[in-house]
This record gives structure tokens, sequence and C-alpha cells, in this order.
């Protein structure tokens, strides 16, 4: 790219210059280069319009990039049609080749009660119920005036079972993720300032189904309540509804809103996916703080409870709330390390201070370099990375160098800087494990371990002075979110790669021939929580490993000799003659290749797409070894089967 | 009409029917563009209502027979509103 001002924006893109060069690029076969071009419209022109150009390219171009699959079915009471082409080109833009199936107008119960029905057929990842009020609870929305208080009541609890019945059939009949939309609540309730003054009234009933649903959705593994009625509100009732498209096409939302709309539902998909990002890496000057610290020293940076520097505070309130969903972060700016540090350390207006950041760059290298190291660091992939910098120069040259990066483009105004991270899907979560809560802690920890390691002799004596202690149990309600987790997001110690969701892994452990552990691990420094699942299951003589991987944070520490140990062990007791197991290689697990080999596996096969390794139960002298104590529960202590 | 009304209906009904705008006059219509039906229709309406922050009147819809008189009915509900 050209650029003879290092600080405007490398290329003076508009929407009209930018589809011609995308078509331009297409026919060159510069499919990569394309979509870059593409996704770089959307976000600078997110529209009806352009969804439908968007779609329309994307639709050649999406066999041609590595985008990640996605099959959403949208089952509801309302035309969702000219929201799907917004949702797609917004999952585009987020790396996601997202299909839509769209049920039937309100045929949303037999869909899901039977079994051969076209949502089943679909095999979705995730299914939205997008059902209005108008239809899910008729009586309490038309004819409120009409009923008694106690036949009110009822028609509520009637509602209320109603979706009990429809989740349960579905949760038999598949295992995608469910995101069922709350009731909203009438904007002008039939008996106007009244029907506010009781629990009982239009309002009141509504909003207690709105409750059952939350309730509901905790019962089932992958059921998620999506909050349409704050989403309304949050846009406001009169602008979202479109009374004249509603009488004439079934459409209730506006057309400024169709936008949003999909907006939230994309914020369900990307955590969905597994496109999320791990780590926010910010910048200093103009981003944290307004002003530059090697310039305006700490009197002249602002950052502080008034305005300007209110703004600055309002988004580090928002970065210390991913920090608390388990999202590390991270600093990587142009300054003098001293200068930086100070501010970070004393300025009394800071809410972030240098415990609350996992890696520092704080130098005057290019920043690509320094957010490779950073992932480096951290023991991720440079995918992980979600990166926050006012310099559009400086994103435009993250975004060239590290197409994998999420950059996200901060508005003109800082008062608008904490939603533009609120807003970026990456950084939504589903569930929250109290190994996500106390991240930071342990990459704290990580650091003083590996300054420890290097002051030993040998290895055995620093695996004997951590003071290892593992706890290997059969998954239970407990550790089945972490468990689905970890299959979703560990890409380096992954023997298969193989992703799960809660609801799969629930259905697996039902069945008497399949064994899921899941081990957790404690050291001198401190508690890494559940750290490493193993999935394996009986099948005539053998015992087959489906799944094997350790997070990076306990790789290389003997911890996997012991799941391994585990797994021949239980086998070996359960008659079994062999354990087999496949590596299935991928770009990021080759710390995971020769695992078998080094643990007395032969390989039996090799083919496309991997090698199967074979263990002889019998002549194995596979052991726990002696520096790890190692306790194991089994599933008659947790009350289960197995 | 204003030229411009008319340049920027062209434009969306380009990305909408997926055809060059250049390929687009005030006379073209659903004869003459083989995507416009009715569902392309209400995408149509949607993202010019979205564009210039208008909202039509269910009569309008009715009444939009060629991309000349949409930009017409565009430049009515702009007046309308601003």
């Amino acid at each position: 790219m050209n650029n003879s001002t290092p600080n405007s924006t490398p290329a003076e893109h508009n929407p009209s210059s930018l589809r011609a060069e995308v078509d331009e690029l297409f026919a060159q076969g510069a499919f990569d280069l394309a979509a870059r071009r593409l996704a770089e419209l959307w976000r600078c022109d997110a529209a009806s319009a352009t969804a439908s150009f968007v779609t329309s390219r994307l639709d050649e171009l999406r066999n041609k990039l590595a985008l990640t699959k996605f099959r959403l079915a949208i089952l509801r009471s309302f035309t969702v049609e000219p929201i799907a082409p917004l949702l797609r080109s917004e999952a585009f833009a987020y790396g996601i080749d997202l299909e839509v199936h769209v049920g039937d107008f309100n045929t949303y119960v037999q869909d899901m009660l039977d079994s051969q029905s076209s949502l089943y057929r679909f095999a979705p990842n995730a299914v939205v119920l997008a059902v209005r009020a108008d239809q899910a609870a008729p009586e309490l929305w038309r004819d409120f005036a009409d009923l008694a208080p106690e036949v009110a009541r009822q028609a509520a609890e009637r509602v209320v079972r109603g979706y009990e019945q429809w989740i349960s059939a579905f949760r038999q009949h598949s295992q995608a993720a469910l995101i069922v939309h709350s009731l909203e609540r009438p904007p002008s309730p039939s008996l106007g300032v009244l029907d506010s003054q009781s629990e009982a009234g239009q309002s009141g009933l509504l909003r207690q189904i709105n409750r059952e649903l939350r309730r509901i959705a905790g019962e089932f593994h992958g059921v998620y309540c999506l909050d349409y009625d704050a989403l309304v509100a949050r846009h406001g009732s009169e602008h979202w509804h479109d009374e004249r498209k509603w009488l004439t096409a079934r459409l209730p939302i506006a057309a400024g809103y169709l936008l949003p709309m999909a907006r939230e539902w994309i914020r369900f998909i990307v955590p969905l996916s597994g496109r999320t990002a791990k780590v926010l890496v910010v910048d200093l000057d103009n981003t944290l703080w307004d002003g530059v610290i090697g310039e305006d020293g700490m009197g002249g940076i602002k950052v502080g409870s008034e305005y300007p520097g209110a703004a600055y505070q309002t988004l580090q309130r928002a970065l210390l709330d991913l920090s608390r969903k388990g999202i590390l972060l991270a600093v990587c700016s142009k300054n003098n390390f001293d200068d930086a540090m100070e501010a970070l350390e004393k300025h009394p207006g800071m809410l972030v201070r240098a415990k609350h950041f996992a890696a520092l760059r704080i130098n005057w290298t290019d920043k690509a370099q320094n957010l490779r190291e950073i992932a480096q660091d951290l023991n991720l992939g440079i995918d992980a990375l979600a990166f926050l910098d006012d310099s559009p120069f400086e994103r435009e040259q993250v975004r060239a160098a590290l197409p994998e990066v999420t950059v996200i483009d901060l508005p003109k105004s800082p008062l608008e800087y904490a939603s533009a991270v609120r807003d970026c899907a990456v950084f939504e979560r589903l569930t929250l494990s109290s190994e996500d809560q106390q991240r930071t802690e342990m990459y704290a920890a990580q650091r003083r371990l590996t300054e420890a390691e290097q002051s030993f002799q040998s290895k055995e004596d620093f695996f004997h002075f951590l003071e290892q202690e593992a706890e290997l149990e059969p998954v239970s309600d407990l550790t089945l979110a972490r468990v689905a987790q970890l299959t979703q997001k560990t890409n380096q110690f992954n023997l298969t790669t193989r992703r799960y969701s809660e609801s799969q892994i629930a259905e697996m452990a039902k069945q008497p021939e399949w064994h899921i552990f899941s081990i957790r691990v404690r050291d001198r420094f401190g508690d890494h929580g559940v750290v490493g699942v193993a999935i394996a299951h009986d099948e005539g003589e053998q015992c087959e490993i489906d799944t094997f991987l350790l997070s990076c944070r306990v790789i290389g520490r003997t911890v996997e000799t012991a799941l391994l140990a585990h797994l021949a062990e239980s086998a070996a007791r359960r008659g079994r003659k062999r354990l087999v197991g496949w590596f299935l290689p991928t770009k990021k697990n080759a710390p995971a290749r020769d695992f078998y080999q080094q643990h007395g596996f032969e390989r039996q096969e090799i083919n496309g797409t991997g090698s199967l390794w074979t263990l002889d139960l019998k002549r194995s002298t596979l052991r726990c070894p002696d520096w790890i104590k190692l306790k194991v529960t089994t599933a008659s202590e947790l009350g289960g089967k197995n | 009409m204003k030229a411009n009304v008319l340049e920027l209906v062209r434009n969306v009904a380009s990305d909408i029917f997926g055809i060059p705008a250049d390929k687009i006059t005030a006379e073209s219509s659903p004869e003459t563009i083989e995507r416009w039906d009715s569902v392309q229709h209400l995408n149509l309406v949607l993202a010019l209502e979205e564009k210039v922050n208008v909202q039509f009147e269910p009569e309008d819809i009715e009444q939009m027979k060629n991309i000349g008189a949409v930009a017409t009915l565009v430049e009515k509900r702009q007046s309308a509103t601003h």
C-alpha cells in the first residue's frame, strides 16, 4: 500500500471504489485480498444495500476462503428474510460463513416437536426462537382488558409451560444451541399508568414470563436467553417498531433497526462458533488516556472522573469488565518504557494498572512484531488477539500484516470508545468458568514459574520442586461447561481437535461405553483449575481415545503422562487389551505430534488425515510420574455412572 | 426529480438486484429486471428507507412501478420528513 503521510489512513477507500476493487481482485483470482476488501466495505458501510452486494460476492468466495462454517436456523413469528443478508455479512466480518435456514411462519411448535421436521433435517449448529409476544401470549398482548386477574395469571403460566415443553422436545431431538427471544412488554399497556401499579398487570405478567424463560434456559445445557425486551428498549420502542411494515409485510422492525437485530444474534453466534478473542491488546496514548505521555507528561495527559478524561475511564471500566470474563489484557505502545509505566502505576485517574496486564510491549518496534511476541508469551495463537488503537494507520498496518487479528475500529469520539469495545462480539461469552475469572492471576503465576524453571539443574528436580497435585474425575455437572469449553478452545496440545458442545458432552457421558475425564492441576504456584480432558470409548478388545487435550498453561510438566497412564490403567481394568488413538495434525497442534510415540505407542496406520497409534496394555509400562500426586475420583463417589 | 436522487436509487437497486448501476435507468422495472420480485421489492424499500431515513406509506410501495417512480417517491418522503 502507498502511503506518504504516516498519520493518515493508509488507503482512502470509499464504498463505491471498494465495490469496484472487490470485483477487480476477484476477476484476478486474488481471493484473500478480495475478501479483505469486502470485509472493509462492510465495516465502512454496513447497511441493507451493501449486505446484498456482500452476500452475492460471498456466495462466490466462500469455498475459496478459510471461514468457520456455521448453520443457523431461525424459527419465527414474523418476517426475518430481509435480516438474513445483514446477518451473513456481519458474520463474514467475524470470519464466519453463515448458512441460514428460516422456518415457516408460526410453525415453530411443530418444527421443534417433530423429529422429522425441516428444522432437524437442516442440522443446525444453533437455532433462534424469534417469537413475539403477540404470538406467544396473544391473550395477554391483545385481550388483556377482558381477562379476570386469575385468568390472566393462568394464561401466563400456560405460556411458560408451552416453552418448557418445546424446549425439552428440542433438546431430545437436537444438540444444537438454542437462543430464545424474551417477550417484549407492550409500549402502551391496555390499562395505562394503572398497569405499573401491580405485578399482575400486563407488563408485570410478561416480565414474569421472561423470568421463567431465564430459569428454563438455565435448566438445559446450551439454551440461552436473548433479552429482546431490553434490546427494543435500548433502541427505543417507538423507533424500533414499524406498524406499516407489520400490517403489510409482517415485518415489525423498522428498516433502520434490522442491523441491530442481526448484531444481537451475532453476539451469540460468535462465541458459539468459537471465533472469540482471548486477549485484548491496547495502545496507551490517546487510547487509554487523552494525550501523549512522552510529550505531555503526567500532568498533561487526561484521564479521570471529569470530561474529557472521563471518556477514557469509561473505556477502562469496559476493559476491567472483559478481564473479569477471563479475557486477558496486554499493552502494545510506542513509548519510552519508564514514561508509560509511571502513568500506568501512578496516575491517580487510571483504573487499569500494570498488574491487570498479562503482557507488556512498550517500545518503538513495529506493532505487528510486538503482537506476535505477545501471542508467543501467552502461549496463544495469533488469532486469539484483538487489537485496540486510536491510530487508523496502526490498525491498517496490523490488518495487513496479521489478518488473523481482530482489529477494532475506534470511532472518532472517545465518548464512543467504551461501546466500541463492549459491542465487539469476539468478547462475548455464554458461560463463565471459575478458570475464566481467575485467568489473569494464573498468568501472573505462570510468569513466576518460568523464572523458577530456569534455575534448576535437571527437569526432574524442577518437577519435584513443583509439588504438582492432579485430580482426575469423570465429567460431572460441575465440570461439563469447562470440559466443553476446553474442547472448543484448545488448539496446541490437542491430539484430534474435535469440538464438542456442552450438550454433546452430556449426551456422550450417558453412554456406558464412553469415558470422559477431566484433570485439575495445582502446584506450589497456584491452582490451575481444570486444564485437561480425555475422552475414550470401549469397542471390543480395544479402547479408543477420541479426544486428548491439555491447556497450554501446563504442557510439558508431565501432567499429560499422568492422564494417559490413567486411561491405560482404567482400560486394562475394564478388560481391554489395547489402547488406540489418532493423531490428526492441524496447523497448530505440532506440540502433540510425538506424544503417542514418546509413550510407547506403535504406529498402526497412516492416512491422509492422520496417524493411528496403538499400545499393548499387557506390555505397557506407562505409569503416573512419581512427582505428581494423583487423586482419582470415581463416578460412584460423584454419584454418577462409569 | 433531482439527478442525485435518481443516482442514489440506481446505486441501491444495483446492490439489491445484482446488476451494474449503469444498466439501470429511470424506466427499469420488474419487466426488465429479472430479480425484481416481491421479496427484492421489500428489500429495495427497506434499503432506501434505511439509507435516506424516511418511511414510505403502504400506498407508496404499490406505486413503485419503475426506478423513476421510486426516485420520485423518495424525494416526496424526504421533503415530507425533513
